[in-house]
């Protein structure tokens, strides 16, 4: 299996997930964590692109998810993962890159 | 952090907890006589060209080289018969990189545990 | 050696705002004593690391640019510097430091470590380690 990314920064303060979606390859997960989860809301700029992106499954972390008042406003097509979830995510994938 | 201190020409010079200086700038050539007693060695010229070559190497790539990059910088300036772990531990017996950056005035190598 | 495995540090941040850009520094130095397959990656700020001419006596913090130039003696060969970061930046190859490593195949003819790569070989980079260290 591919790649995993991890995102943890907002897409409106870096370019943390820009620069991970111009790296990401078919079959590559990216997982979304600490401020890096508001680039899954609803109605944002980043949402755009993020739904724009063809074979890469698109996962938050449930804990950031909620830590913002962000449950029901995600886009349609993210997967929502708990801590167990993420540790799957890590095992399954071939290696992590961690984008700050 | 300073914990104790080397005696040279009456003046204080500090030292951490391991013995290496904490300023690198209190450096001399009197002081590493004095670290090299402490650590039980007598300065030959075969330990100066080891102790200036790590000055060098310092002051040019700011960093304290690893032994093994040591060893390597050292057979390439001095040839094989003086860069080899044999030859180096021969004269700093409890490790050429950490002894001989501590009588050097360095910070201990980074990697050095 | 059969359990040698290949290591990609990711710099993605500019030097001195940050501490990473000296952590990785410093992890580079430390992971070279265990004699893996090293390679450095810059992009994003990151490419800034190498930016040459660098002076922070009135900063008050050291230097620690000329221990790049020292990455040749730790064994480190392969610096891939991203081309659509510099040109986003206004930089060239010309802007950046020199870095260089002796080969030991070729006579230790001294050689340039530094390989300007486009976005897509940069990924097929991140792709093709075993490990990646990301700062």
């Amino acid at each position: 299996m591919g790649m995993l990314h991890t995102v943890n920064k907002s897409p409106y303060q870096c370019n943390t997930l820009e620069s991970c979606l111009n790296h990401v390859g078919e079959g590559d997960v990216v997982l979304l964590i600490e401020d890096g989860v508001y680039a899954a809301m609803k109605g944002g700029r980043a949402a755009d692109v993020l739904s724009a992106v063809q074979g890469v499954k698109v996962c938050v972390l449930s804990a950031d998810v909620k830590a913002r008042g962000l449950e029901g406003k995600l886009i349609d097509g993210v997967e929502v993962v708990d801590y167990a979830g993420f540790v799957d995510l890590v095992t399954e994938t071939d290696k992590t890159q961690a984008w700050l | 952090m300073s914990t104790g201190f080397y005696e040279v020409n009456g003046k204080q010079v500090p030292h951490d907890e391991e013995g290496y200086i904490t300023n690198l700038s209190d450096w001399s050539k009197e002081l590493a006589e004095v670290i090299a007693k402490q650590e039980g060695i007598d300065m030959t010229d075969e330990h100066w060209e080891v102790v200036n070559f790590l000055r060098e190497y310092y002051d040019e790539y700011q960093i304290a080289p690893a032994i093994r990059v040591l060893v390597k910088a050292i057979k390439k300036k001095f040839g094989p018969e003086k860069g080899n772990n044999k030859y180096l531990y021969e004269l700093f017996p409890y490790g050429p990189a950490k002894q001989a950056c501590k009588i050097a005035g360095l910070p201990k190598p980074t990697g050095c545990v | 050696m059969s359990d040698v495995k290949k290591f990609l540090y990711v710099n993605r941040k500019a030097p001195h705002g940050t501490i990473y850009a000296l952590e990785s520094l410093e992890v580079v130095l430390i992971g070279a004593a265990f004699e893996q397959d090293v390679a450095l990656a810059f992009l994003d700020d990151g490419v800034y690391q190498l930016v040459k001419g660098w002076d922070t006596s009135e900063l008050g913090v050291k230097n620690f640019q000329p221990a790049y130039t020292a990455l040749g003696d730790y064994d480190i060969q392969k610096v891939y510097v991203e081309r659509e970061s510099l040109e986003e930046r206004g930089l060239s190859e010309d802007d950046l430091i020199e870095m260089t490593y002796e080969d030991e195949d070729d006579d230790w003819a001294e050689k340039s470590s530094i390989r300007i790569v486009s976005r897509e070989e940069m990924a097929q980079i991140m792709r093709d380690s075993d490990v990646i260290l990301s700062f």
